[in-house]
């Protein structure tokens, strides 16, 4: 229980750590919100003035520091000057898109990985390994942004699947199940994407592992033993060959997490990464801290969760 | 020829093209023919229209066709044969070295494109070979900047250790605990978003390596604190040899495989990370070419579906990173083999 409680405090620390960091930075920037509009001719200098003082930006860094940190815990997660809103307001749904998008991403991904990389490890050296080990190797070498822009070339050439947005326009008449329909295929090529970006190093990452295990004197002894070929797999190889992979879940969702970011841009999936870049054009600050820290916590959450299950699982760990 | 000298062979040529660009590229990258958008890439003909074979290939002017909205026809009435070394637009070879030589070419009024052209008409292959030195070029320096910063942080805590190490290392934690978009995105929006092209290549260069620093120093840290251990560092240090030359001669040359690693997969990492953001238009802007740029029309979907040739500054990309990791694993491979 301590050993929980002291990496939830390290991690709030952490993301204190990162808040002070990417203000900071933000901060060094010329030039703010209002810098656009004072380039206007028809805007007195008062005008703007005013609206600096009226929204805070007149004050000293520690203290909008303070003021934003007090309107994340509240809940409001800053002040959006682009929407005139609280970023609460903006943020959560989108934040919710994203996550549309990247938990199944990674269940799927998974899903696929371990029974490929297990097979994968089981015809080590054979053509199977490979043509799989050149046809990952290949794919992990293809930028993300080539693999978005070859599935939306794909899907606009064929016209099978939607391209941009995440309901069509007309979704609201729609009734519950064919809303759902409409939303699975506007994900699809998102997703798709996602996962053709992800999965090629999951599966080197379990392939390598896989084989690692096999290789261990307990495997060697439990076939030794007779035991059969599906059991060795599930119940030997599986648990040695999945600390190093728990790990691995718990990293990948930093890659995710950015990928999507990409992949939204170009798919025009209204997630965290449109807002983020929207924000940054505009120097709306409080959404890109906010936009920052949100999947920085994910990051941290996911880190967390699994160091909890190794911990869990391992009963060296906790020795 | 072995594979790796094979494959370094292959990157310097690569190189060298792109550092040479302004002699290779046949047009200067930013000059518009406003007639000729989206024109195919050229076709180079040995046979001309009445049947006849020509030794040297030639190219046909081209004309936009009378019939087709966005197609070009070939004007076949005369032809233009490809020149090798023949005097074009005006580049500088160093700053202050000024030269009108170019590799190929052909006499006015035919142009040619073998890698077609933008939507400013605009020759492709000229701007793909110049747009390669913002994009490799950014690549290496800010991989020498991550490398310079990484082993100076990491050989600091791992020499002295302590404080100083716990500090050093919460620190790349920090750098570590966030999604690199993001950071790259928020260290980018701390930076004027017009600036002339030569400050934002640099101010992209320094974000790069600032961003990618945590990675490396932890490597090096790791080989510095083991490399510390070693009884001929303490023999030499009852010798009287003081931190520097210990650093030097006996710590240092230690962490070489891994900055070379590290050096040749962060190369490709960060070309297509200003590939990234000046796709999403945060980087290298217009008129400058960069691949990132470049691609950055592919947004809009009628140049995605229409029109092939725009996707060049992608395979480039493809080629140079599978190039560079190519040689990662060779060498890292050798030096396994060397180590044990």
């Amino acid at each position: 229980m301590t050993v929980i409680a002291r990496r939830i405090a390290s991690s709030i620390v952490m993301l204190f750590a990162v808040s002070v960091l990417s203000f900071a930075v933000l901060e060094l920037a010329p030039g703010d919100f209002f810098a656009e509009m004072q380039a206007d001719a028809r805007v007195g200098a008062q005008t703007v003035d005013g609206l600096r003082a009226q929204y805070g930006l007149t004050q000293s860094p520690v203290v909008r520091y303070w003021e934003w940190l007090r309107s994340f815990v509240q809940g409001d997660l800053g002040f959006s000057l682009a929407h005139r809103a609280p970023v609460s307001s903006v943020i959560w749904t989108r934040a919710a898109n994203t996550l549309l998008l990247t938990i199944p991403a990674m269940l799927v991904t998974w899903c696929l990985a371990l029974p490929l990389g297990v097979w994968i490890a089981r015809h080590r050296n054979r053509w199977v390994d490979r043509v799989c080990s050149g046809v990952t190797s290949t794919l992990v070498a293809l930028p993300d942004l080539l693999v978005a822009l070859l599935l939306l070339l794909l899907a606009l050439r064929t016209g099978l699947f939607p391209t941009g947005g995440m309901l069509s326009p007309d979704a609201d008449e729609l009734g519950f199940g064919a809303r759902l329909l409409d939303l699975g295929t506007h994900a699809f090529l998102p997703l798709c994407a996602l996962i053709a970006t992800t999965l090629p190093s999951v599966v080197r990452h379990v392939r390598a592992s896989v084989i690692e295990a096999a290789e261990a004197p307990a495997v060697q002894a439990a076939r030794g033993y007779g035991i059969s070929r599906a059991r060795i797999t599930s119940h030997y190889v599986l648990p040695l060959a999945a600390n190093p992979l728990v790990s691995l879940a718990g990293l990948s969702i930093a890659t995710l997490l950015s990928t999507s970011l990409l992949i939204e841009v170009v798919m025009s999936w209204p997630g965290l990464g449109p807002l983020l870049v929207e924000a940054l054009l505009a120097k709306d600050v409080h959404v890109v801290l906010s936009a920052s820290m949100l999947a920085s916590a994910l990051l941290v959450i996911g880190n967390l969760a699994a160091d909890l299950t190794l911990y869990a699982m391992d009963p060296r760990i906790r020795v | 020829m072995t594979r790796a000298g094979l494959i370094a062979t292959v990157l310097a040529g690569l190189h060298l093209l792109v550092l040479l660009a302004g002699f290779a590229a046949p047009y200067d990258p930013v000059e518009q023919t406003r007639t000729l958008p989206f024109a195919p890439p050229s076709r180079l003909h040995v046979v001309d229209a009445q049947g006849q074979f020509h030794l040297q290939p030639f190219v046909y002017a081209l004309a936009p066709d009378p019939d087709n909205f966005d197609s070009y026809v070939e004007d076949t009435t005369q032809r233009f044969p490809v020149q090798i070394m023949v005097a074009g637009s005006t580049y500088s070879v160093l700053p202050g070295i000024e030269s009108r030589l170019h590799l190929f070419g052909v006499e006015a009024p035919a142009r040619i494109s073998l890698l077609g052209t933008d939507g400013f008409g605009r020759d492709v292959l000229s701007r793909l070979l110049h747009g390669g030195r913002i994009s490799i070029g950014a690549g290496l320096l800010a991989t020498l900047c991550a490398l310079l910063v990484g082993v100076a942080f990491g050989t600091i805590a791992g020499f002295f250790g302590g404080r100083v190490d716990a500090a050093v290392m919460r620190l790349a934690d920090l750098f570590m605990a966030v999604p690199w978009l993001y950071l790259l995105f928020a260290v980018r929006a701390a930076l004027p978003l017009h600036l002339d092209t030569r400050a934002t290549f640099l101010l992209l260069v320094a974000v790069l390596g600032v961003v990618g620093w945590a990675r490396p120093a932890r490597l090096i840290r790791g080989i510095v604190l083991s490399a510390r251990e070693r009884t001929y560092v303490t023999a030499a240090r009852g010798l009287g040899a003081q931190a520097p030359y210990l650093l030097r001669r006996h710590i240092l040359p230690h962490t070489l495989g891994v900055v070379l690693t590290q050096a040749g997969l962060l190369v490709p990492q960060y070309i297509l990370a200003e590939v990234t953001l000046s796709f999403l238009g945060l980087g290298v802007g217009e008129p400058t070419p960069s691949w990132g740029a470049m691609l950055g029309s592919l947004q809009q979907y009628s140049v995605l579906t229409s029109y092939w040739w725009m996707f060049t500054p992608a395979i480039a990309l493809v080629v140079v990173a599978v190039a560079y990791h190519a040689l990662t694993s060779t060498v890292h491979a050798r030096l396994r083999l060397a180590a044990s």
